[in-house]
């Protein structure tokens, strides 16, 4: 008895045992294999350049919701910080951008004058290009390594994920938990774009940073065939991402999260370090946020202190809920359908509804439906659109329904008992 | 010149256009012009004064006029009598004129024979200065504070002499106290004797009037020197040292060449201007261009050049080095002889100190008010989200509801205190009102799940911005107050405070007060604090906990929309004005304790404090203080995460 019930049971192989890692997978390299036939860098020109960049843009907010996901769907970390470290990571890479493409043109324009220039008299240049705008001239310290590539690529990482080893460290530590840890992460995202609002936090105040879409050295590289790098680069992007988190949430480390969610207490009563593994989560997903968003703005272009305001970790938190926590592809789903939608709805292309002399316009009108169905997914469909492909699986949540059967708030009920 | 006939011409005219009545040619006044006619009509500002002096301290009754008279223009010089008169020009050639020494009109004639005295800019200003002594004993009280006020603006040497003299002869006590201490001012900026002047500025030590201020500080100005020795002397206010805010190392150098102690150094710019301009065969002193692109190499070049007599010789950065440390920089009082400079700068040195610490206290008023605002927009979060436990994200909207109710009120009403107190009751039932429809509606199928309750609210919060954009536009509304909470309670120049931030406060007391009584002292606080301690207890001792959960929602919500019409009458509202304050409310609370309205007090103050201490030190940038207002709070929390004041026991597990 004991043999069989010890018995290690038979692994199959990690494709079979999740079959939706293998489709999403095979849906994401068709859809990225159909759009660059379909785009004018590469192929028959049906897609228009700035909707590769769109597509490009949704597969990294995509990447950063399936980080949103695995914090909070899985491990029940309710984070409103994460679009701060996506921004993070934008920042990041977009110094270097601005620097390098910068640079270039000053050399260029250097190189003209009758003696060359001296390495100051070019450093002084760049600075002046760069912080013309907010009224400075020098370069301010955490510049330095803007002229580095590798440097600054490994700041796309070590940033947002220093910053959140930090500050989950010094919140989990003091057991700050629930609401109090989503209001706490919402105030330091506050803190983190008041900071950069200023014209003296060292990147450009609230003009932020643009011209990002040119990539140094490539000026002669049109933007159809870059935005279908990107488009490639940020697939390949949410492809591992999503191998990453199915692997991580599959084995005995997702169990362990996904009880730290249900009751943390009794997971640490059982001897685990809850810290350490909700401070594993958040710093990984931290990391994951910032290179989507590395990703994300030299495809969109510019980026300004406003993306990082509290508001978009709120939108980012909307879509996972619409999309469905606690699976990787609601989130995926949530990102791609809520924030094409949002495309559509504000770029004016969806038709007025006509109310006798009433006329709504989606333009002014899709944010308050985008809050009030927010309201009502999470009311009346707590799995969001995920939740449809449980239905068509013919899976059912417990009948919750009747008086308790005990004094937890998770004992049996009657009904659920009956069944 | 004018021809003898036309003057004859005019003669005849005269005659026909007799003057009504003769001159009177021996007043006193008159003979005193007479006296001096000749300066007079010679108009020139260095002889003039002698003429003025006589006017001024003759004593004449009809001195003042003529002085204002003249300095108008409006005095003219009969050529043929030699008499001065005081005309009115009634058109291109007819002048209406006057006796000086009465004011009698003689009559209209035509300006030929007559000559305009046309006082040029200087001595305007010294018949004004004279006219100041005159309107200084100007019976009419108005007169001579008007007189004080020109003085108080644009003071001038003259005046010193002319207010002393009309000190005793002030009847008015406040006019005489305003004379003195502007007899002082005057005495510290224009007196010659430098005992006077410092026992003047002894006289004001402590005094917090700007305009003390502005007299001591020319003279303690310093003028930077450099020496290669310290001067002895009493004029010397300090030394510096090179490389420092005060004195950077260009300018200390430049301050060195300036004196003739030191060669000149070369910008970059300039070296490189000298360099390209010396260009030959695609080098320089004999250094290929192409190899220019380092600054040693330049300095090199450009030394090279030197040599060969090219270029002027420049110092070099060591010889900079060793000029700046071989000399001595100090400061010289320019400003005032050196007792008058160090008994100005003792007694700016006593009015920093009182200054600062009335910037203390009007520090604590702000922060108090800050601190009350922010009580009043966490005093509703602090009954739904400390006593019920429901986080409402939209709180800042109903926030921003009771503004906009505001709003609408006194586009109804127009008379600004009516509208305010119809405001405040309606903006209490709007939110009241949208406060239970969404507890009946969201919240109540949402206890026990707080994260969700905070993403729903935050959807509707999401949804109501949007929607009070859509109504009210995206530029901010004005939200006016009564008149009567106009202006501020101004102590000394320093200390102030507007009456509306005092509104602010008196009105966070209240809803204290209000708060306190309602959960302490009435049946409902009694249901509310039994319902949230024990829902089931208070269930089956027959409190409706339903009913009592949606009126203690509606309650908070209520009190929200009272803080909007408060905040709306202090900052423009905007459809995002709740969410400039959500984060701050929530901090609040939190910091303060949860459950407990003192802990929210406490937290109010010490959030309020401490913006406002950050803001102090770094005045240019509130968004500094916010960031680390927020930073310090994140932090804060580390250490007490269960805020300021705690809840104990069985509350706390509530």
């Amino acid at each position: 008895m004991a043999d069989t019930t010890l018995a290690t049971p038979v692994r199959r192989p990690f494709a079979l045992r999740y079959p939706s890692v293998m489709i999403f997978l095979a849906v994401l390299a068709l859809f990225t294999l159909g759009v660059t036939v379909l785009s004018e860098g590469f192929g028959i020109g049906v897609i228009s350049t700035s909707f590769v960049k769109t597509l490009g843009k949704t597969l990294c907010l995509c990447l950063v919701a399936l980080a949103m996901d695995l914090v909070w769907g899985y491990c029940g970390i309710l984070s409103l910080g994460h679009m701060a470290f996506f921004g993070i990571g934008g920042y990041a890479i977009g110094m270097w951008l601005m620097y390098a493409r910068t640079e270039m043109i000053v050399v260029e324009s250097l190189a003209a004058a009758d003696l060359p220039p001296t390495a100051q008299e070019i450093s002084d240049g760049i600075a002046t290009q760069i912080f013309g705008v907010v009224g400075a001239s020098e370069f301010p310290p955490i510049w330095a390594f803007a002229h580095s590539l590798p440097l600054q690529l490994a700041a796309v990482v070590l940033v947002p994920g220093l910053l959140a080893l930090v500050f989950g460290w010094l919140a989990f530590r003091s057991r700050v938990t629930g609401v109090y840890l989503s209001i706490l992460t919402q105030a330091m995202t506050l803190a983190l774009s008041l900071y950069l609002f200023q014209n003296d936090s060292g990147l450009r105040g609230n003009n932020g940073l643009s011209g990002l879409q040119n990539l140094p050295g490539l000026d002669d590289t049109p933007q159809a065939i870059v935005s279908v790098w990107f488009l490639w680069a940020s697939a390949f992007a949410l492809g591992a991402g999503y191998l990453l988190c199915a692997w991580l949430v599959s084995g005995k480390f997702g169990s362990v999260i996904r009880a730290i969610r249900d009751d943390e207490a009794r997971v640490r009563f059982l001897g685990y370090p809850v810290e350490g593994f909700k401070l594993v989560v958040f710093t990984l997903t931290a990391v994951i946020a910032g290179i989507a968003g590395a990703l994300y703005y030299p495809q969109a272009g510019i980026i300004n202190p406003a993306e990082i305001a509290p508001i978009a970790s709120i939108y980012l938190a909307v879509w996972v809920a619409i999309g469905g926590r606690g699976r990787l592809y609601g989130a995926v789903i949530g990102a791609a359908f809520v924030s094409l939608l949002s495309t559509w709805f504000t770029g004016g292309q969806a038709p007025d509804i006509v109310i006798g002399s009433l006329r709504i316009q989606w333009v002014d009108w899709w944010t308050v439906l985008l809050g009030l169905s927010f309201v009502a997914v999470t009311l009346f469909a707590p799995k969001g659109i995920g939740g449809l492909v449980d239905l068509l699986a013919d899976r059912r949540s417990p009948n919750r329904h009747g008086a308790a059967l005990g004094p937890e708030p998770g004992a049996l009920r009657e009904k659920e008992a009956d069944q | 010149m004018k021809m003898p006939f036309l003057r004859l011409a005019a003669a005849v005219l005269c005659l026909l256009a007799a003057p009504a009545t003769a001159q009177n040619a021996d007043a006193p006044i008159q003979q005193l012009l007479q006296e001096h006619g000749e300066i007079i009509a010679k108009s020139s500002r260095r002889t003039i004064e002698p003429a003025i002096q006589a006017l001024a301290s003759s004593g004449l009754p009809a001195a003042q006029e003529v002085l204002e008279r003249w300095q108008a223009k409006e005095m003219w010089l009969n050529e043929e009598t030699g008499l001065f008169v005081f005309a009115e020009e009634i058109d291109r050639d007819t002048i209406r004129i006057f006796d000086p020494a009465d004011g009698t009109e003689i009559g209209l004639v035509p300006d030929e024979g007559y000559d305009q005295l046309k006082p040029n800019s200087g001595i305007r200003g010294l018949i004004g200065a004279a006219l100041v002594q005159f309107q200084l004993s100007d019976p009419d009280p108005v007169n001579r504070a008007t007189a004080l006020d020109a003085i108080e603006r644009d003071a001038e040497e003259s005046h010193l002499a002319a207010l002393r003299a009309a000190i005793d002869s002030e009847p008015d006590a406040a006019l005489k106290i305003r004379k003195q201490r502007l007899e002082r001012l005057l005495t510290i900026r224009f007196d010659t004797d430098d005992a006077a002047r410092i026992a003047a500025i002894e006289s004001f030590a402590g005094d917090l009037g700007v305009d003390v201020r502005a007299t001591l500080n020319p003279l303690v100005a310093t003028r930077i020197e450099a020496a290669t020795t310290l001067p002895e002397g009493d004029d010397i206010a300090g030394t510096l040292s090179p490389g420092t805010e005060a004195l950077p190392r260009d300018t200390a150098y430049a301050l060195l060449v300036d004196a003739g102690l030191a060669p000149p150094a070369i910008s970059r710019a300039d070296q490189r201007a000298a360099l390209v301009a010396n260009i030959a065969d695609g080098a320089v002193a004999g250094i290929q261009v192409a190899d220019l692109n380092t600054e040693a190499a330049r300095d090199l070049a450009y030394a090279e050049l030197a040599r060969a007599g090219v270029v002027a010789a420049v110092a070099l950065e060591t010889e900079i080095d060793d000029a700046l440390s071989g000399h001595v920089f100090y400061e010289r009082f320019t400003g005032a002889p050196p007792q008058v400079a160090l008994a100005a700068l003792a007694a700016l040195q006593d009015i920093e100190t009182r200054v600062a610490l009335n910037r203390t206290l009007d520090l604590t008023l702000d922060a108090l008010s800050l601190a009350s605002i922010y009580f009043l927009a966490a005093i509703g979060l602090a009954i739904t989200f400390g006593v019920m436990g429901v986080i409402n994200m939209a709180h800042g909207e109903f926030i921003m509801m009771g503004a906009y109710t505001g709003y609408v009120v006194q586009l109804i009403i127009p008379d600004y205190t009516v509208s305010i107190l119809v405001a405040l009751p309606l903006a209490f039932a709007v939110t009241f009102g949208a406060g239970v429809a969404m507890e009946r509606l969201v919240i109540r199928w949402l206890y026990h799940r707080p994260l969700e309750t905070l993403l729903a609210t935050f959807g509707i919060s999401i949804a109501l911005q949007q929607i009070a954009k859509n109504i009210f536009g995206t530029q901010a509304r004005p939200l006016t107050s009564p008149a009567w909470l106009d202006g501020s309670l101004v102590m000394n120049d320093i200390v102030s405070i507007s009456y509306i931030r005092i509104a602010i406060f008196v009105l966070a007391l209240v809803f204290l007060a209000l708060f306190l009584f309602v959960m302490n002292r009435t049946r409902l606080g009694l249901e509310v604090r039994a319902v949230t301690q024990n829902p089931r207890m208070a269930a089956s001792m027959g409190i409706n906990p339903d009913k009592i959960n949606m009126l203690t929602f509606g309650l908070g919500s209520g009190i929200a929309g009272i803080a909007g019409v408060a905040i709306g009458l202090y900052a423009k509202v905007t459809s995002e004005m709740g969410a400039d304050y959500i984060v701050q409310s929530f901090m609040t609370v939190v910091v303060g304790g949860v459950g407990n309205i003192w802990g929210t007090l406490v937290g109010a103050a010490l959030v309020g404090s401490l913006q406002k201490g950050i803001e102090w030190l770094n005045p240019s940038n509130t968004l500094a203080a916010q960031t680390y207002m927020i930073l310090f709070i994140i932090l804060f929390i580390q250490f007490r995460p269960r805020g300021i004041i705690a809840l104990k026991g069985r509350a706390a597990e509530a």
